[in-house]
């Protein structure tokens, strides 16, 4: 049973680690702007002229 | 089969989507109604930013509009007071764009680079209405990005208030998030290690109970010394002036809580209250942040300041340099262009000046001065470039001397909300009931004394009754925020419900700025109409266009020969005849006509003309009948009082209109109001209500573009919700009582442990569930009833 007093400072660790990331990721400005983000990710990568015109081609 | 060809013709532009003149301007088989989308299109196009266009449709916005300059930004000094970083390669800039509306913005914005690679980085912030901006300051200037900018269309908005502030962004939010991040990490933990000796252990396990008690003991001190810090200070503090608030029995239940916990666990007598602890210290704190989430992207502080621009040209020796604004002299002679801001009181030197004041006095038409007069800061310029001697500094101008009043210096009285009320009373009985316990018991039991004495104070910890008033009122909150009316803080909405008396603003508050009534007099055939409508179509002063709104005729005829006079007046050839319009001068007709007059020529023949007519916002004057009822209505106008007569029917007593009210008489009126005991509630726009919506209890700014100007204010309404003013009073005062009713609530759970405290019987357990629980039913019962109440006055 002593196994417990090993895992019960396991895991006391990892929720630290979480606790310290929440802190670098508020800290870096990551809650600050919580629109933007989620349209930003719904841009399509555009394409270059070059990749256009191929494009272009495979269709015809 | 026939095959049938729908053959569509563009009819708006592609750009902006408003309507297309007769003429319209093309690229690429896609039509524009002016020059300036065209350019933005064609710029668009040229750096492959085309999509743009494929986002959303019509996402530009009109570029009729009078160039601006930005060479006062070459000026080391003035720069350096706007941009955020600088080293020698790169400089930071974080720019206000008011256009910024959709999906094509943040996109184009962020794509600044492709247009021009010194440019390595922009992010938007979308609801600031922020771009930050990042560029190689050895290739590309501070003015050339600003420029850029204004060239695809978002202009930024560089106002004396930038520099003035500069960043003084505020992180007390993060910190609260990281407060409530470390009591939420303890409280998780802390439960997890209670639970076994809630279920009970075995007495093997007991080793396990000690060690148990010690780790929550650890984890408790960080949300003491920490999480709740803000606690203590603001008990202490408030305690020394003799003021017990609610922090005060909070301070003190987190205290004993700790103490007794701390004495159990170190001597071994029990497993404490740990657990409770750290769970009322994280739902307060998750009440405090609902308070505190307020909707930060608006600004409720602006002044004068943030109307004014950062610059002047000033005209020394002949030639033109921009001067930053707070380097401005007297004796300084300055050029004002078109549609520019007069910073100073000043004299007229050189120029025609007809200067739009309805921001500053609340005058409704342009005013004509002639050389030698004085100028009052504040107007915008409307004809050609006029110059002007300045004869009073910035802050000393017939305008701005209104923020040197005393109701602008210092704090204002902090509105008192039902919780500092009720919890004067609340620590008082507390204290008398811990006493007394503890007196009870001392003869006999002296543990006792001490069990059931702190009990009483942890079980009364007023943790429910602290989170009713944050949790009801940020659910109004966010529901006014739905209905368009915007509020500083949750402490106003408490406010709004004590309201007795409304004073209003005339011309653009209870005025519509935007739907101006057009009426023509004069004969006008269809034709001619038809013809007067396609010239108008060309201009972009806000006259002509609205001239085209109310004709509302699709366009037939191109124009030739267009010309137009700033400010003055348009003339063109429409179908074969010669049309001029514009102001008597223009026209050189010998006319005087009081109101905004365009009058209207037709080959030489005067065919009359239309005469602009300020039009109510719509409901008004349901609006005024119904808070008649209820309320005290006033009237406070700064124009003259030709509108007196169609007023005087919506507000019940003649003499509370007043008119020609200057913008310290406003402020005046409204303290002899306060002094006969009314709570005043202001309504205004301009910057003559400042001093007014800053006396009155509440001052709330209405505006049809929340992004424009508005005076420092305590909440801010658009136009739209004008009419739902009686609900949202109504909605307060509900509020108030949902408030009062989860208070009794509270008080039901407490007097449950009460009645097991002073007896000494309260247990660990037994605290570890009814705090939780009635901390949860204060925040179901807050959240529901708010919205029941919503529904009931159709504000949801």
């Amino acid at each position: 049973m002593n196994m417990i007093y090993l895992l019960i400072g396991f895991s006391i660790l990892l929720a630290l680690i979480f606790l310290i990331a929440f802190f670098w990721a508020s800290r870096s400005g990551q809650h600050d702007d919580l629109y933007t983000p989620a349209v930003r990710m719904l841009f399509d990568d555009e394409l270059t002229p070059e990749q256009e015109e191929k494009s272009d081609e495979d269709h015809a | 089969m026939v095959e049938k060809t729908t053959f569509t013709v563009d009819t708006k532009c592609y750009h902006c989507g408003d309507d297309l003149p007769a003429k319209p301007y093309n690229a690429d088989d896609k039509a524009f109604c002016c020059l300036g989308c065209k350019g933005v299109y064609q710029i668009l196009t040229k750096h492959h930013l085309s999509n743009y266009y494929a986002y959303n449709d019509v996402p530009g916005q009109t570029q009729k509009k009078t160039p601006q300059h930005f060479d006062y930004l070459e000026d080391e000094g003035i720069a350096a007071g706007l941009i955020d970083y600088k080293d020698e390669k790169v400089t930071v800039i974080t720019l206000f764009i008011p256009a910024i509306h959709c999906s094509s913005c943040i996109w184009l914005l962020e794509h600044l680079h492709k247009i021009n690679p010194a440019i390595f980085q922009s992010r938007i912030d979308f609801l600031k209405k922020q771009v930050a901006v990042t560029f190689k300051n050895q290739e590309i200037s501070l003015r050339e990005v600003v420029e850029l900018l204004e060239a695809i269309g978002y202009e930024p908005l560089i106002s004396l208030q930038d520099v003035v502030k500069k960043q003084q962004s505020d992180h007390s939010e993060r910190h609260l998030m990281t407060k409530i991040a470390v009591a939420g990490f303890c409280f998780g933990n802390v439960m997890l290690l209670s639970f076994p000796d809630y279920f009970g252990l075995t007495s093997f396990e007991q080793n396990f109970k000690y060690f148990f008690g010690y780790i929550n003991l650890a984890f408790s001190i960080p949300v003491l010394l920490y999480s709740a810090r803000d606690y203590f200070i603001s008990a202490w503090t408030n305690a020394k002036r003799g003021i017990l608030n609610l922090d005060f029995p909070l301070a003190l239940g987190i205290a004993v809580m700790f103490i007794r916990s701390a004495a159990e666990i170190i001597t071994n007598t029990g497993a404490g209250f740990v657990d409770t602890l750290c769970s009322l210290v994280f739902f307060l704190l998750i009440g405090r942040w609902m308070q505190q989430r307020t909707y930060h992207y608006l600004s409720f502080e602006r002044d004068y300041r943030s109307y004014f621009p950062v610059a002047v040209t000033l005209i020394k020796n002949g030639a033109e340099q921009p001067l930053p604004l707070n380097e401005l002299q007297t004796g300084d002679r300055i050029l004002i262009r078109s549609n520019e801001i007069i910073p100073a009181d000043a004299i007229l030197l050189k120029g025609e000046a007809k200067i739009d004041f309805s921001f500053v006095t609340g005058e409704s038409l342009p005013v004509e001065k002639v050389l030698g007069e004085v100028v009052y800061a504040g107007g915008r310029q409307l004809t050609g470039a006029i110059e002007l001697e300045v004869i009073k500094p910035v802050s000393q101008s017939y305008l701005t001397q209104l923020w040197n009043n005393e109701a602008f210096s210092g704090k204002r009285d902090t509105i008192k909300t039902f919780s500092d009320t009720a919890s004067k009373y609340f620590s008082i009985v507390l204290l008398g009931v811990a006493f007394c316990a503890g007196f009870y018991w001392i003869g006999s039991d002296i543990n006792k004394a001490v069990a059931s004495f702190t009990a009483v104070l942890i079980i009364a910890c007023p943790c429910a009754l602290a989170l009713s008033s944050p949790f009801t009122l940020a659910a109004v909150l966010s529901i006014f925020d739905k209905n368009k009316f915007y509020l500083k803080n949750t402490a106003v909405i408490e406010e709004l419900a004590r309201i007795d008396t409304i004073v209003f603003d005339k011309t653009g508050t209870i005025t519509n700025p935007e739907a101006e009534a057009y009426e023509l007099r004069g004969d006008l055939t269809a034709a001619e109409k038809q013809m007067v409508s396609d010239l108008a179509r060309n201009s972009g002063h806000p006259l002509s266009r609205e001239l085209v709104k109310a004709l509302n005729i699709p366009p037939i005829y191109p124009v030739d020969h267009y010309m137009e006079k700033v400010g003055r007046g348009i003339s063109g050839w429409v179908n074969g005849q010669e049309i001029k319009m514009g102001s008597a001068a223009f026209l050189g007709l010998d006319l005087s006509e009081r109101g905004s007059v365009v009058h209207l020529v037709i080959c030489d023949r005067y065919a009359g003309y239309f005469l602009s007519k300020q039009d109510w916002r719509p409901g008004f004057k349901q609006l005024a009948l119904k808070l008649a009822k209820t309320k005290d209505l006033h009237l406070l106008s700064g124009d003259h009082d030709h509108d007196k007569q169609l007023l005087t029917p919506f507000f019940p007593r003649a003499q509370q209109l007043h008119f020609r009210q200057s913008p310290q008489d406003k402020l005046d009126y409204i303290t002899a109001l306060q002094s006969a005991g009314s709570k005043v509630m202001m309504f205004g726009d301009g910057l003559n209500d400042a001093g007014a919506l800053r006396k009155s209890d509440l001052g709330i700014a209405v505006t049809d573009n929340i992004n424009n100007f508005s005076p420092g204010c305590d909440a801010i309404l658009d136009g739209a919700a004008f009419q739902k003013i009686p609900q949202f009073l109504k909605q307060a005062k509900d509020a108030v009582r949902v408030i009062h009713m989860s208070f009794v609530i509270s008080v039901l759970y407490n007097v449950v442990g009460l009645f097991f405290a002073v007896q000494g019987l309260l247990s660990p357990l037994m605290a570890a569930i009814l705090m939780p629980m009635s901390t949860v039913t204060i925040i179901l019962f807050t959240s529901l009833t708010a919205r029941y109440y919503a529904h009931k006055n159709k504000l949801l």
